[in-house]
């Protein structure tokens, strides 16, 4: 247990991509098998164990110690299963054993463990762990494995791990077993790649790059195509025989949160297409689609209510077909597999399923237009494919290009900087801003209504940060604030692809990707926007079918 | 005698009547008794100062040789009389000087403990129990949740993480008195005997402490020498937590971010501080060791001064003994 729980120790504190990739890898290189495919488990959050709730654990410590002592610490500490991992009372006689037991044991352990046995077993195993132990198996156990990573880097530490592409990592993903002893063996070179005959896995997905000038002259329409690009989530639906997927973009099953959709799936195929809600038979534009938020409440859900599936029903807007029946379609053009994309969505329910519009277009000069004013405020930008494109993982270069709308901007005045992470970490780099709005008593003052932590370039960063150090009010912690003043401020040029209501801010208002597109040091700070203007941009956000205030 | 006609608190700090004199006073008194060279302890500005000879000169280094008008050696374990007061100086195992003070009149005796922990430190004397009347204790760590793991291993995993990265640099923050010298000379025990580098902020301490015969190794100035390319790669360097925060930490290449400190067991704390090797190392102690302790002085009665009071009062209660915290105000305990 000790590597693994020194490896999420270490995971939780690594802020950089690359840094948590060298720690897998590591990890997989030290330990043997089947430890190591059980932490992969835990990590990909594929470990299915009968979990213990807070309530039990926080029952288990305080027939240990003194409930007030317990509540004291767990105030300071504000994380349960780490303040029962600090506080647990090592046992006077110490059980433990002269070694410490291997991740394979304490799954295994948990695997078989009924839901009623599961605080004895639990008790038990703490007993037995060293703190950082007793966190790592508290973390398995209440199925709160939040430790930063996710399932895709995990993959991609693997391919590292055995110098393969993170493509076939994916597609064989859903066909492998607890622990991926054949996927080890594959990956050290020491066996063939694990051949599965599983039925209903992932096809890793195509992807598209974005746009630039130089890409311009080759968008002719003899050799693309150009459809909208819909704001939903990108998703594959696979139904081969009795399975039924629902797959994100990454290739996780993601299909719990959408039984209405898996009932709809009456097919034998797999296509590759947007998720959205909505009815999309419906003749009025909002009814049709609706916006991110709504599409928000149906994500990460255990499980979802009859109510909510009625009020909030999903649907896909097909992009492509992979496969139908037995046939992989993904080797021919892209025009070959539109065709037969028609097909086979005229034959489903249309309340569920229906097929991204094609949009017809002289020249790049016209589908700019098009782009700039989108018939649907759902709609992202455009998508541009090669003809001849077959579907291939990855981004391929020249073959997909993504064209999106120009982000909305606003201008906003700094309020808050903290220190990043890791490089970092002595620089102000995250900084919270907000638009001018009037108190009770009339009078101006910031509201904040988002954070950014890029958009900038090192030489701006240096800037922003001398100006924090220099313009310094109060600092709590790692957060300073910053003066903001209608006479001194500094106002940043915020871009961002959306405007939600919320009620978490105080201002009512949630961006959608903010970051820092310009500082404008020359702009007044009185002059940076107002509550009311973002206000305005998301009703007609809301509304009206018409970009409202491109940049 | 009471207990609190011997000793109580006044602004200025911890004051005894009958001796007129105070203890670690956070304003400027007459005659100042101080446990340790840090400084929420041993400040400036009193006239007559009484203390180990290591405090006293750790002072001079801190403030200057004026910090105070007159200065007197307490001669560890030998007892002094203030005005009919006996006074005896005892090692509290925190830094190099610090002394638990032991006040003693008329049968009734208090030891004020400072700050003290009972692991083994190379740097300083260990930490001795003194039976008494009344214990004070602080109370840094004083919540179930501090146990400070085995200090050795943490040093292991500091040398660890160092082969494992060899091209980056370790920036290990540490307080500069007491803290930084403990980490330097167990790197040294644990076989780590490269150049550390460290931070300006440091050399005058850690020229004492190699002066009172503790050996630091090598030590070199953390500054940047253009020519030499990866110059830290590999290296650890040393600085206080304050300079973290600063432009300082910026002249070194991809560095891992260390922080050796007790609050370091909390993973939101270092999280919080951007720190990617927490290191749990720590002067005070913890849980445990407070709990221990006050049952090994035998003690009848708790008096608890800077932390986390509550719980270190809550858990006397339960245990049987008498106690109250002291609400002394001016002593941090986040430079720990
Ligand atoms: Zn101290
Ligand atoms: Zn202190």
């Amino acid at each position: 247990m000790k590597p693994f729980a020194e490896l999420l120790d270490r995971l939780v504190l690594t802020p950089s991509r690359n840094g948590k990739i060298r720690l897998l890898v590591d990890y997989f290189g030290a330990t043997p098998d089947p430890d190591r495919g059980y932490a992969l488990a835990a990590i990909t959050r594929d470990l299915d164990i009968p979990g213990v709730k807070p309530g039990i654990l926080r029952a288990l410590i305080t027939e240990r110690m003194d409930e007030v002592l317990f509540g004291y610490s767990y105030d300071y500490v504000g994380d349960l299963a780490e303040t029962v991992s600090l506080v647990w009372p090592e046992p006077e006689e110490p059980v433990r054993a002269n070694r410490d037991p291997s991740l394979s044991e304490v799954v295994e352990t948990f695997l078989e463990t009924t839901r009623s046995d599961g605080p004895a077993v639990l008790t038990d195993l703490l007993d037995r762990l060293d703190s950082s132990g007793r966190y790592a198996a508290i973390k398995l156990f209440t199925g709160g494995m939040r430790i930063g990573v996710s399932a895709r880097l995990a993959k991609q530490a693997l391919a590292q791990f055995g110098d393969k592409d993170v493509t076939e990592i994916e597609e064989m993903w859903h066909g492998l077993e607890l622990p991926y002893e054949d996927l080890f063996a594959w990956l050290e070179g020491r066996a063939d790649k694990p051949e599965h005959g599983a039925l209903a896995l992932f096809r890793p997905v195509m992807l598209a790059t974005a746009l630039e000038e130089p890409d311009y002259d080759k968008i002719v329409p003899e050799t693309y195509a150009a459809e909208w690009k819909w704001d939903g989530i990108r998703v594959q639906l696979v139904a081969e025989g009795e399975r039924r997927r629902v797959y994100s973009r990454t290739g996780d099953d993601i299909g719990h949160s959408f039984p209405d959709l898996l009932e709809a799936m009456d097919f034998e195929g797999s296509i590759d297409g947007e998720l959205l809600v909505g009815h999309p038979e419906s003749h009025d534009d909002q009814q049709a689609v609706g916006t991110f938020s709504d599409l928000q409440q149906r994500l990460n859900r255990k499980t979802v209510s009859a109510k909510l599936m009625k009020s909030h029903p999903v649907f896909v807007r097909a992009y492509d077909l992979l496969s139908e029946g037995e046939e992989d379609l993904r080797a021919l053009p892209f025009t070959e597999r539109r065709r037969k994309l028609e097909a086979f969505i005229a034959r489903l329910d249309p309340s569920r399923f229906d097929i991204s519009d094609q949009i017809a277009f002289a020249d790049w000069g016209e589908l700019n237009d098009l782009r700039e004013n989108p018939p649907h405020p759902i709609i992202e930008g455009v998508m541009i494919k090669r003809h001849e494109s077959a579907y291939v993982p990855g981004r391929p270069k020249g073959e997909w290009f993504k064209w999106k709308r120009d982000p909305f901007t606003v201008d906003a005045v700094l309020m808050y900087a903290q220190r990043g992470h890791g490089k970092r970490s002595s620089f102000y780099s995250d900084y919270t801003f907000g638009v001018w709005t009037l108190d009770e008593e009339d009078r101006q003052i910031l509201v904040p209504v988002g954070k950014a932590y890029f958009g900038f370039t090192d030489a701006e960063l240096k800037q922003i940060d001398k100006y924090v150090r220099d313009n310094t009010v109060d600092r709590f912690g790692p957060v300073r604030s910053v003066k903001a003043t209608p006479e001194s401020g500094l106002v940043l040029e915020i871009a961002f692809e959306g405007l939600q209501s919320s009620s978490r801010h105080k201002s009512g208002v949630a961006m959608r990707f903010p970051r820092v597109s310009r500082l404008r040091w020359d702009k007044p700070s009185a002059e940076a926007d107002t509550l009311d203007n973002l206000k305005r941009l998301l009703d007609e956000n809301r509304g009206k079918a018409s970009r409202v205030r491109p940049a | 005698m009471r207990a609190s006609d011997l000793l109580h608190t006044r602004p200025e700090g911890l004051y005894c009547p009958p001796g007129d004199f105070f203890i670690d006073p956070v304003q400027p008194v007459e005659r100042a008794l101080i446990t340790h060279g840090h400084a929420d302890h041993a400040r400036p500005g009193h006239t007559k100062v009484l203390s180990s000879d290591q405090t006293l000169d750790i002072m001079a280094i801190r403030y200057g040789e004026d910090f105070c008008v007159e200065r007197q050696i307490a001669p560890l374990g030998e007892t002094l009389d203030l005005n009919g007061v006996q006074i005896t100086f005892r090692p509290a195992g925190h830094v190099l000087g610090s002394c638990q003070i032991v006040v003693e009149k008329d049968g009734t005796r208090i030891v004020a403990s400072g700050d003290y922990k009972r692991r083994q430190d190379p740097t300083c004397l260990p930490f001795e129990v003194v039976p008494c009347d009344v214990f004070i204790t602080e109370a840094t760590f004083a919540l179930p949740v501090f146990r400070h793991p085995d200090t050795t291993e943490e040093i292991a995993r500091l040398i660890e993480s160092v082969r494992r990265f060899p091209e980056r640099a370790h920036v290990v923050g540490a307080y500069a008195l007491g803290k930084a010298q403990r980490v330097i000379k167990m790197l040294r025990d644990g076989g780590h005997d490269a150049p550390i580098y460290i931070h300006g902020a440091m050399q005058k301490l850690c020229d004492y402490y190699v002066s009172q015969g503790i050996d630091l190794g090598e030590l070199r100035p953390a500054t940047i020498d253009r020519k030499q390319k990866d110059q830290f790669a590999g290296a650890i360097i040393v600085g206080p937590p304050s300079a973290f925060a600063d432009r300082w930490a910026r002249r070194f290449p991809d560095p891992v971010a260390c922080f050796a400190s007790g609050w370091m067991r909390i993973r939101q704390r270092a999280r919080q501080r951007g720190v990617e090797l927490p290191l749990i190392l720590s002067d005070h102690s913890d849980w445990d060791e407070l709990c221990e302790t006050i049952h090994e002085t035998g003690c009848s009665e708790v008096w608890v001064t800077h932390g986390r009071e509550e719980a270190l009062v809550r858990w006397c209660e339960l245990q049987g003994i008498k106690a109250r915290p002291l609400h002394l105000v001016g002593y941090e305990d986040e430079n720990e």
